[in-house]
């Protein structure tokens, strides 16, 4: 699998390339501006990147930028955003498009690189990896928000996980529940949020996401 | 097809409006006319003040009874402090007190003496009383009320009433002569009529030259204002400084330095013991997360990372979303204020924000970010049970001090049962790109101060009053245009009220010019 990977600092980027090889991915670009990177994903387009946000030669937003200005031009280029903070305003605007392939995560989170390889491969296969603190926040926003309400406790927590982006059997294994009951969960979710249930995983993530967002709006 | 019929609404409607607005002018120049009668009455009221005043100044520095001018004074401001605020009222000009603060008292030595330069006093009542005297000589607003009250009467009072003159003239010519030389009259009349609406503002700007402050007293209040804020703002920046580093210095290197004696010890087990050692080293890993999230609640508090990737608007949006209320957010900034002026403007919305979602019991809360002029204006309003008072919350003071740094100002409107609404001000903190001239040039405030301060000396003691003088036959004083051959005498009365009138109305005329360039000047 090709990966472009856009990170400034010298050690990370090393780290971040062993990680990835190790992985058995082959990381055809290792970038440290937001021109060189939209550069890269233009050219190379790699089957997933993995992007900081805060880059040269502003270190504004220059990654995010550089990320969803390649989306525009190359739709559905699958993109992993990392940062050291999380804002719902960032993660909505790379969910905009609709189109899934997009992950938002803390840096923190590749100190287990287990489940980072996987939220990589999931953004690959054109899933979606959204940052546990992200969906907390997402929530935490809806409190008052009446079919919300209506969750039991697991089914929160199944939403949660589901809405990070993570497949029926990721949820089973995080939660301890068998596959089934973890269907029946989600099945009860989507009833009481009213949404319509779908068997593809990613679209049924953009419709949970896309349901929490417009909520708040 | 039938234009006629068209056409004739938009006429009435129009017409409407004509009668309307016509009714409007009516109102303003009753209004004017009503005041200024009223505003003549007081400066005759005035009279006797400005005679006791100037007697006990008189007596104060001919004889030396300086107990006679802390009281005579006081009367003077008493009666000027009525005067600013009746000009206020009807000219809606405003007028600030000019004075200096008063003096402190003096304070007890330790060997139970009072000193006030080289001499020692038993008791307080000598230096205070001193102090005082010294407080009241010293400050130019004194001196500048001292020469309102005789200039007044003469000036300022006549202006308030010149319409109804005028318009009495006008009616008095056309009485006085036969028919068609009684179409002269309608001149003044109307001159009257017109300068009406006009006449209070002159009035307030009249009154604000001599009672409110000068350039100097607001540079030295401004000073005095800037010098405490400053200190405010050091001391807040310190002790910030100092809470950044009692963290940092409790928290990640605490937690660093622990963390690197966990990795110590899995280094010494990783050979004899490598199931414990790979146990510390997880452990060291979910410490540095810990380590991490710390740095970053930190980091926010210092300066939130989202303010310095997208600045003030995304930002706040950002704060929006992670409030727990309905936020509506409206930006209309076309260029970004400079970092500081940001910072504090984001924490203030994020207090504003956070008081809401947590003392309103509101649903919905929108925040407005604009400019007007170079000033930065942000009103954050929720539909919550009101109440608030910042005298009550400490956030709100210290949202207060925070944003004191740039002579920023927070106005909360909280009736009981809501809404509530708050309205942050920083003036002049966003850059403007031309900026007009301050003020105008001293040759034309020259100019303006002759003009208003003797236009009376043509207009009434050379021309009216001589008029008057020369219609019930008086023998001639001073008048100078009575020395003349009679059809001379006339034209000279005329030309001295026209001169008058005309340096009335230039005067007045470079007066609203040069408040219009102080406007300009502040705003910018």
């Amino acid at each position: 699998m090709r990966v472009v990977l856009a990170e400034d600092l010298a050690l990370l980027r090393e780290g971040l390339v062993h990680l990835l090889q190790a992985h058995g991915f082959t990381v055809v670009a290792a970038v440290e501006t937001g021109p060189e990177l939209l550069k890269a994903l233009v050219e190379e387009r790699p089957d997933v990147s993995i992007v900081d946000v805060r880059l040269p030669p502003t270190f504004t937003d220059e990654g995010l930028q550089a990320a969803l200005e390649a989306r525009k031009r190359v739709p559905g280029l699958p993109v992993l955003v990392l940062s050291q903070h999380v804002e719902q305003l960032y993660a909505r605007e790379l969910l905009a498009d609709g189109s899934g392939g997009v992950g938002y995560l803390l840096k923190d989170r590749v100190f287990d690189a287990a489940q980072f390889v996987d939220a990589v491969r999931r953004v690959a296969a054109g899933g979606t990896a959204m940052d546990p603190e992200v969906i907390a926040k997402l929530l935490a926003g809806n409190a008052r928000d009446e079919p919300l309400a209506r969750l039991t406790p697991r089914e929160r927590e199944v939403l949660a996980l589901m809405a990070e982006g993570r497949s029926n059997s990721a949820i089973c294994q995080q939660l301890y529940l068998s596959e089934s009951a973890v269907g029946k969960h989600v099945a009860n979710i989507f009833t009481k949020l009213g949404l319509m249930p779908s068997d593809d995983d990613n679209r049924r993530v953009l419709a949970v996401l896309a349901y929490l967002n417009a909520q708040r709006s | 097809m039938d234009e006629g019929v068209d056409a004739a609404r938009p006429r009435r409607d129009r017409m409407r409006e004509r009668a309307v607005r016509l009714a409007r002018w009516g109102r303003k120049v009753a209004a004017a006319i009503g005041h200024g009668t009223v505003m003549f009455a007081m400066a005759l009221g005035q009279l006797p003040i400005t005679v006791v005043v100037m007697v006990g100044v008189v007596l104060t520095y001919s004889l030396g009874m300086v107990f006679f001018f802390p009281p005579a004074i006081r009367l003077g401001r008493w009666w000027t402090g009525i005067a600013r605020r009746r000009a206020e009222a009807w000219s809606g000009v405003r007028i600030e007190d000019p004075y200096q603060p008063p003096p402190p008292p003096p304070v007890r030595q330790a060997d139970g003496w009072y000193r006030e330069g080289r001499t020692l006093y038993r008791t307080p009542r000598f230096p205070a009383w001193n102090r005082r005297l010294n407080w009241l000589t010293k400050d130019p607003a004194t001196w500048r009320d001292l020469a309102w009250l005789v200039l007044h009467p003469i000036t300022g009072a006549p202006l308030a009433v010149l319409p109804l003159l005028l318009i009495g003239y006008g009616a008095y010519l056309a009485a006085a002569q036969p028919w068609p030389g009684a179409l002269a009259g309608a001149v003044p009349a109307v001159a009257g009529l017109l300068a009406a609406p006009y006449v209070p503002r002159l009035y307030g700007l009249w009154t604000r030259a001599l009672l409110g402050p000068t350039e100097r007293t607001r540079l030295a209040r401004q000073i005095s204002h800037l010098a405490r804020t400053r200190t405010e703002a050091v001391d807040a920046q310190a002790a910030e400084l100092r809470r950044i580093e009692r963290d940092l210095h409790d928290g990640a290197q605490a937690r660093l330095v622990a963390m690197g004696m966990t990795l110590g010890a899995a280094e010494r087990l990783v050979d004899t013991d490598p199931a414990t050692a790979k146990e510390l080293i997880a452990k060291t890993r979910e410490a540095s997360a810990e380590v991490l999230a710390e740095l970053r609640r930190l980091v926010r508090g210092i300066y939130p990372p989202v303010l310095a990737e997208r600045g003030l608007g995304d930002a706040v949006r950002a704060l929006a979303l992670d409030c727990p209320l309905k936020a509506t957010v409206e930006v209309d900034l076309p260029d970004r204020p400079p970092p500081p002026v940001e910072a504090a403007a984001y924490f203030a919305v994020s207090e504003l924000l956070t008081n809401a979602a947590r003392h309103s019991r509101a649903r919905e809360v929108t925040v407005g970010i604009g400019r007007r002029g170079g000033d930065l204006r942000i009103t954050v309003t929720d539909d919550g049970v009101g109440g608030a008072d910042p005298a009550r919350g400490s956030g709100l003071r210290g949202l207060e001090r925070r944003i004191a740094a740039f002579d920023g100002e927070l106005a909360l409107h909280s009736p009981p049962g809501g809404p509530t609404v708050a309205v942050i001000e920083l003036p002049g903190v966003l850059p403007v790109r031309d900026r007009p001239r301050a003020t105008l040039p001293r040759r034309k405030i020259v100019l303006m101060a002759v003009c208003m301060g003797f236009s009376w000396l043509p207009l009434f003691a050379q021309g009216l009053v001589a008029l008057v003088m020369k219609l019930v036959g008086a023998p001639r004083g001073w008048f100078v245009a009575l020395y003349l051959p009679d059809p001379f005498s006339w034209l000279a009365l005329i030309a001295f009220i026209n001169l008058g009138l005309m340096m009335l109305v230039y005067g007045s005329y470079l007066a609203v010019e040069y408040e219009h360039s102080k406007r300009l000047a502040a705003s910018a």
